[in-house]
């Protein structure tokens, strides 16, 4: 079993301690996968490759039951998230408030469509059911920080300050 | 004890049936047919597709028919106009997504959507909408995947995670986007997919085939240069039929010979012959390991090329007991090109040899590197009973009116053993008759090794042979496989010789056989009725035993000895290798 | 591990010490800040005003004030919200700077800070909680702590009467007693349909298998209805008493409660109560030394709104995907690992212990005759108080709009209100006097649902809002079905289509007809009911979809392909602004002509109405 869990390995070859931690946090049981997926989800901001291998030997269950489970569900993502992550309500209430504007703006500026993220890994746009701040609607996050009755010159004034940031 | 009785009212019929009978079973007993699609008897029992919906008084909305238990009293309609538009609606849908390409579909004249599309009268799509595109896999050498014909059944799904328990396939994604894939959407190849072809059976439409080579198949026989040879497995015979409309379990052999020569097959060789070969090598492998205490045991049959895939690449650390034995076809394809080439004076470089198997796998085992000898390989083509007899049907032959034919010389009669090795036991059985006569150094009367037969998954016997208590298995299917694997690993196997293959009930049921509707799987015992079939052969054959066939013994005589002999080695036996399951980027 | 008795004690003190929070003649020195943390308020800085507070209290070295902090008071547009108890004042959009003033003004100097109050809709500023019309009408049973409490203290919900009920029915009830007292009341589902809950939790204890488990349904999805998670970020522990209850009553001694990770607070503030309970034995064995047994996990949802439906929830708790069951078996047969399962949303379980203690004649005198009780509805769209309201069932939809939401900002008129989500169904002007019901709702073809209320006023095209929710059904559909996984598609592109121009009449009639036949067919809730908005919208607004298929018109230019962008000759003073931003040279005129737009230039993209300073395009 220790064995197992030494040869997980990350891409730069390094033990991935998170992982072999998790194997021993978890029972081998096919109904924690959801559960584990979601720690991993979250440390790794996405659901790397070789981790679906490793918990597939560590489930024993089939890898292509493992990835129908991770593109199920939203929240999990298969691709490296970019460091800022811009969600924009999509909810009803944010909705009849003119989301989808700012949703449009952020694509045209971005020029990547929602769920993609910009080739230099800086961005991701990201369109969410209500994130439940409805008395502040529209709204966008980034990075979970909440820009409540936005514009899209709100949004404009966001992208050129993290824009310029970043240089 | 008497089984309880419901009353249900199907359509103002007053039906009777068993006690958790579903509704389509009770309609099909009353000669009501309902349409199914996602409907595969006891695999895929789901109700996805809604196309067997029925109305049943007191509920609201339509209910699935495929899952619905019929209860007491219950009042079902199964074709009100509601009904049939609801359907209607669900089949447009349906091929609104679907990559209407029917003309050039390899599932064109057996496609249940077809079928369903003819049955309801569709004459234009009313919702059509945007269809989502798949890329084609065809990397494998055994199986193709289309999923712009998938239809989102879950039948093959089904067939690989439950009855095979592979999981090479399922489904992925959510909503429209939904679709039957690999892990990443790799290809067959490069995951754990053991080529057995179960897939292909189960798919109602044209979205999984196996990859056709019958082109090349065509170029050789135009090649006059080209000695071009096929060898037919001993399940080809007893279902290629069904292909041409004539009876389930019908022995075509001589049909068979006759087509493949027609089409200019320069000879017609019978791969019971190579399935005799590989009895009298794993009957004495097996006794070698028997006799000799240090041996690796229980020793399992190695002539299913999708249970070796799987052995490979689940449990490598078992490798040492699998028999090193070649399948039977590509033993025989060794003789062809060794044994026979030199007798008849033919250079083995122009000889092509033609496997005609009820398998895909099989496709993938003729490529494996170990199997050639001095770089000639030793099967060339791989074909399908199905590409068969797409041949036959391209070449404009009349299958039915057919003259029968014998196999060709030098390679000539196969024995009854040869013949049972197509389904499930046959192996154990006809490597029984050989060990039982080679222990007990005499010719002795048994014969049918009951047991053996039969349709469960694994079947063990016990066989008394020269004094000694032989405890056998049989298994076939891959999740029965890994029960016994399990035993083996856990060292519970109190057995010493198990036969495995990869399709549930054997060559027979292969996924290159003819392919038989959710109905007719459901109504008929497909398996049962070609295992007669070969058992018939069996029976009626003059020579049962395999070491006795008369060729054989005269190419052990003239060629390689004795079994186990170097030659024999060189030629008929093989060796394993660990395969990662997943070949996928991080 | 606490005794009964230890927990009575408990009790006893806190109720004294927390008279404050609930009395405003409370006999005491002391004051509470309460400081809203529920994720709207805490989204907007509520944190760092809690920060503040505590920062400036020790500063000033001021004692006998505390600062708590709470739940969702239910108003969130006028948020972050600070309550000063005992008196009741109610600050509205509190800024971590306005921390120290309160604090002067307020506690050091016992004045009001008057900026700070809340403007109610008649422009009077209201001094406390329930001079506000906001609140007013309302009736709180399954909010009652929300924004009383502290919800990562369990101690709090102890004092009021917290575990009480539990201890009643582990001590004096049989589950049958249980069982009639719910069917007394009346209490039906509030996740949807409306089924009568003790009918779920009697056909669950009738179930013959000695392994049964409990399962709470937080699995919020509907877009803009937030109600289960104010109860769980704000009363954590109402969850869990009332699923103990449903323990000992159906014969179950584990529980899941199935939350989405996307609220994260809602998580936190479960877990810790959990913990808490454990501690005081209220979870686990041989709770209160009466032989009873329980114990409560959270599993995590991972985002897909289809697992809100009951059996698609179950496979998800079990690591599949969430795609739901066949019914019949019913969870109550089969459920959680093929063992009868008990299902209950969050605010279904909010009512239940209040139901015990008050008694099932007090419950089932609130509301109408077959829907009792109160429902909780979050408040949503274009009105004025958005927020979170628990009014009585048969409350009307004008009571709730124009009463308690305060009507409609902007001097806009009504047009709709949509119930349900994307289940539900839009409610046009006609209907604002139907009493709000589960069979009312029904039959003017909306439905109850989880609770969102978006209301709508007469800038919003009903054809885009149709194809709003469609969407909405055709990325969330699960995919297991025909009718809903290709039906919802085609129904959505054919909407896409009628809002491009270049709809035709007979693709109203294939809305009609792929409706009538998905709500037939489908597996399950989502879509059986998916169809509905459509449904809904095509009936009351049959115009609007007329003119969009036959005049090729949208009158609320949401449709940017049939808008038509024009000049008020009346409002424009020709100052050419609009001309400047205009991206393709669409508006025609010259100095201080009146402006002319170019339809055939046109793209729509509406920059010169924001543009126009005179409001004179639209």
């Amino acid at each position: 079993m220790d064995e197992k869990v030494n040869c997980t390995k990350c891409k730069c070859g390094k033990e991935d301690k998170f992982l072999k931690k998790l194997f021993t946090i978890y029972k081998p049981n096919k109904d924690n996968l959801i559960q584990m997926l979601n720690e991993i989800q979250e440390h790794y901001g996405y659901v790397p490759m070789y981790v679906q291998q490793e918990l597939s030997e560590f489930l024993k269950i089939p890898m292509a039951e493992i990835y129908g489970v991770v593109t199920f569900y939203s929240r999990f993502s298969l691709e490296p998230q970019g460091k800022y992550k811009i969600s924009v309500c999509l909810g009803t209430a944010c909705f009849v408030k003119g989301s989808q504007k700012i949703l449009d703006r952020l694509s045209e500026r971005l020029k990547i469509e929602p769920g993609e993220t910009t080739e230099d890994v800086l961005f991701t746009i990201d369109q969410t059911r209500c994130v439940g701040a409805c008395g502040l609607a529209p709204v966008f996050t980034v990075n979970g920080e909440v820009y409540g009755k936005a514009t899209v010159q709100d949004l404009d004034k966001v992208l050129d300050k993290l824009l310029e940031q970043e240089g | 004890m008497k089984e309880e009785l419901i009353t249900l009212k199907i359509d103002n019929k007053e039906v009777k049936v068993k006690k958790g009978s579903t509704i389509l079973d009770a309609a099909r007993q009353a000669n009501i047919d309902i349409p199914t699609l996602c409907f595969l008897k006891d695999i895929n029992e789901v109700g996805d597709c809604r196309m067997c919906i029925v109305e049943i008084e007191g509920r609201r909305g339509f209910t699935p028919s495929c899952v619905q238990k019929a209860e007491e009293g219950m009042v079902v309609h199964t074709n009100t106009p509601p009904i049939i538009d609801a359907r209607r609606v669900i089949l447009d849908l349906i091929i609104s997504n679907h990559k209407i390409d029917c003309l050039t579909c390899t599932r064109s004249g057996n496609c249940e959507l077809q079928d369903l599309a003819k049955k309801f009268n569709i004459r234009d799509i009313e919702f059509p909408g945007e269809k989502i595109e798949h890329t084609i896999d065809d990397v494998s050498p055994s199986i193709v995947r289309d999923f712009s014909k998938c239809v989102l059944c879950r039948r093959c799904v089904a067939t690989c995670k439950n009855v095979q328990k592979i999981g090479a396939i399922d489904c992925i994604n959510r909503g429209f986007e939904s679709c039957v894939s690999t892990v990443g959407n790799n290809s067959l190849n490069d995951v754990n997919c053991t080529f057995c072809g179960q897939c292909i059976q189960s798919c109602p439409t044209g979205a999984l085939h196996e990859k056709e080579t019958i082109s090349e198949v065509w170029e050789k026989l135009k090649d006059p240069d080209c000695y071009v040879i096929a060898q037919t497995a001993p399940a080809v015979r007893a279902a290629l039929g069904e292909e041409f409309g004539i009876d389930i379990g019908t022995n075509v052999t001589g049909k068979m010979i006759t087509a493949l020569k027609r089409l200019g097959f320069d000879k017609v060789f019978d791969t019971n012959t190579g399935a005799d070969f590989t009895i009298m090598e794993e009957a004495n492998e097996f006794i070698e390991r028997f006799t000799n205490k240090n041996s690796v045991l229980p020793m399992i049959t190695s002539c299913s090329p999708g249970w070796v895939r799987y052995i490979e690449m689940n449990y490598p650390e078992l490798l040492p007991h699998l028999s090193t034995c070649k399948s039977p076809h590509q033993m025989f394809g060794a003789l062809i090109k060794t044994y026979f080439a030199k007798k008849e004076g033919i250079d083995p470089n122009k000889i092509y040899v033609v496997s005609v198997m009820p398998c895909v796998a099989k496709k993938f085992e003729s490529t494996r590197e170990e199997m050639n000898y001095d770089g000639i390989s030793d099967v060339d083509n791989v074909i399908t009973t199905r590409e068969l007899s797409r041949m036959i049907k391209e070449a404009n032959i009349e299958f039915k009116k057919l003259e029968d034919d014998n196999f060709d010389d030098p390679m000539g009669e196969a024995t009854g053993a040869g013949a049972i090795f197509g389904t499930t036991g046959g192996v154990m059985e006809a490597a029984l008759r050989t060990a039982q006569d080679i222990l007990n150094k005499k010719d002795l009367d048994t014969i049918d090794f009951k047991k053996v037969r039969g349709e469960e998954g694994i079947k063990k016997a016990t066989i008394n042979i020269d004094g000694k208590k032989i405890k056998v298995v049989a298994a076939s299917g891959l999740a029965n496989a890994k029960v016994i694997l399990e035993e083996i690993k856990n060292g519970k196997a109190d057995y010493q010789f198990v036969e495995i293959m990869a399709c549930p009930g054997g060559c027979v049921m292969g996924g290159g056989q003819p392919i038989k509707s959710s109905k007719v799987r459901a109504e008929i015992d497909v398996r049962k009725l070609r295992a007669n079939c070969l058992y018939s052969i069996d029976e009626k054959s003059t020579i049962r035993k395999s070491h006795e066939n008369i060729i054989l013994k005269k190419i052990y005589k003239e060629f390689l000895k004795s079994p186990g002999s170097d030659i024999a080695h060189r030629l008929l036996h093989t060796h394993y290798v660990e395969r990662k399951k997943y070949k996928i980027n991080n | 591990m606490k005794t009964l008795e230890e927990i009575h004690k408990i009790r006893e003190n806190k109720k004294k010490e927390l008279d404050l929070r609930v009395n405003t003649n409370a006999d005491t020195r002391e004051k509470h800040i309460l400081v809203c943390q529920g994720t709207g308020c805490t989204s907007s800085k509520s944190p760092d005003i809690l920060k503040n507070f505590k920062k400036i209290l020790k500063e000033k070295n001021i004692e006998n004030v505390r600062v708590i902090k709470t739940g969702c008071f239910g108003l969130c547009a006028k948020g972050p919200i600070v309550i000063i108890r005992p008196e009741d004042t109610f600050y509205a959009m509190v800024t971590p700077n306005d921390c120290e003033e309160i604090i002067q003004t307020h506690i050091v100097e016992g004045k009001i800070v008057e900026r700070l109050l809340c403007k109610d809709i008649d422009g009077s500023k209201a001094k406390s909680l329930d001079e506000l019309s906001f609140y007013k009408k309302q009736k709180r049973i399954a909010l009652k702590n929300c924004g009383v409490i502290d919800p990562e203290n369990i101690d709090e919900y102890i004092a009021f009467d917290g575990y009480k009920a539990l201890e009643t029915v582990l001590k004096e009830m049989t589950p049958d007693d249980i069982i009639d007292i719910l069917s007394k009341s009346g209490l039906r589902g509030r996740g949807g349909a409306g089924f009568p809950t003790y009918k779920k939790w009697e056909f669950t204890k009738a179930a013959e298998e000695k392994q049964k488990y409990v399962v709470c349904n937080a699995d919020e999805g509907d877009p803009g209805a937030f109600m289960d998670r104010s109860i769980l970020e704000g009363d954590p522990h109402s969850i869990l008493e009332a699923m103990s209850i449903a323990a000992f009553c159906i014969g179950a001694n584990k529980g899941f409660i199935y939350v989405r990770a996307e609220y994260p607070i809602a998580v936190k503030r479960l877990q810790i109560a959990i913990d808490q309970a454990r501690e005081y034995g209220i979870l686990g064995k041989n709770i209160f030394n009466l032989g009873f047994d329980f114990d409560i996990e959270i599993r995590l949802g991972a985002g897909a709104f289809v697992c809100g439906e009951e059996t698609a929830l179950l496979e998800s708790i079990e690591g599949k995907r969430g795609q739901p069951r066949l019914k019949p078996p019913y969870p109550a047969v089969s459920g959680l690992w093929g063992k009868p399962t008990l299902i209950n949303n969050v605010e279904t379980y909010a009512n239940i212990a209040q139901i015990i203690l008050k008694g099932p004649e007090w419950y089932s005198s609130i509301g109408t005759e077959n829907s009792k009780g109160t429902k909780v509805f979050a408040l949503g769209g274009n009105v004025n108080n958005i927020g979170l309201v628990e009014v009585p069932m048969g409350t009307t939809l004008r009571e709730i709009v124009f009463d308690i939401g305060g009507g409609i900002p902007n001097g806009r008129e009504f047009k709709a209100a949509q119930t349900g989500g994307p289940s539900g169904g839009c409610i046009p002007k006609e209907h604002l006097d139907t009493p709000i019901d589960y069979e009312s709702l029904k039959e003017i073809g909306s439905m109850m649902g989880s609770g969102g209320l978006i209301v709508m006023d007469d800038t919003k095209c009903m054809v885009s809002l149709a194809k709003f929710y469609l969407d909405f059904t055709v990325s969330e559909s699960c995919g297991k079905c025909t009718p809903c996984r290709i039906g919802t598609k085609r129904m959505h592109e054919i909407l896409e289509k009628i809002c491009d121009g270049k709809g035709s009449e007979s693709d109203i009639y294939k809305l009609e007809k792929l409706s009538k036949n998905i709500i037939k067919s489908s597996v399950c809730g989502l879509g059986q009911t998916a169809p509905n908005p459509v449904i809904s919208t095509m009936k009351y607004f049959a115009d609007e979809y007329r003119e969009h298929v036959i005049d090729k018109t949208c009158k609320t230019n949401e449709c940017k392909a049939l808008a038509k962008i024009e000049v008020i000759p009346e409002k424009c003073k020709g100052c050419g602004i609009c001309q400047k931003n205009c991206p393709v040279d669409a508006i025609e005129g010259e100095g201080r002509d009146i402006r002319r737009i170019n339809q055939e230039k046109c793209i729509k993209c509406t920059t010169c109405i924001s543009k126009c300073p005179f409001k004179a395009i639209k």
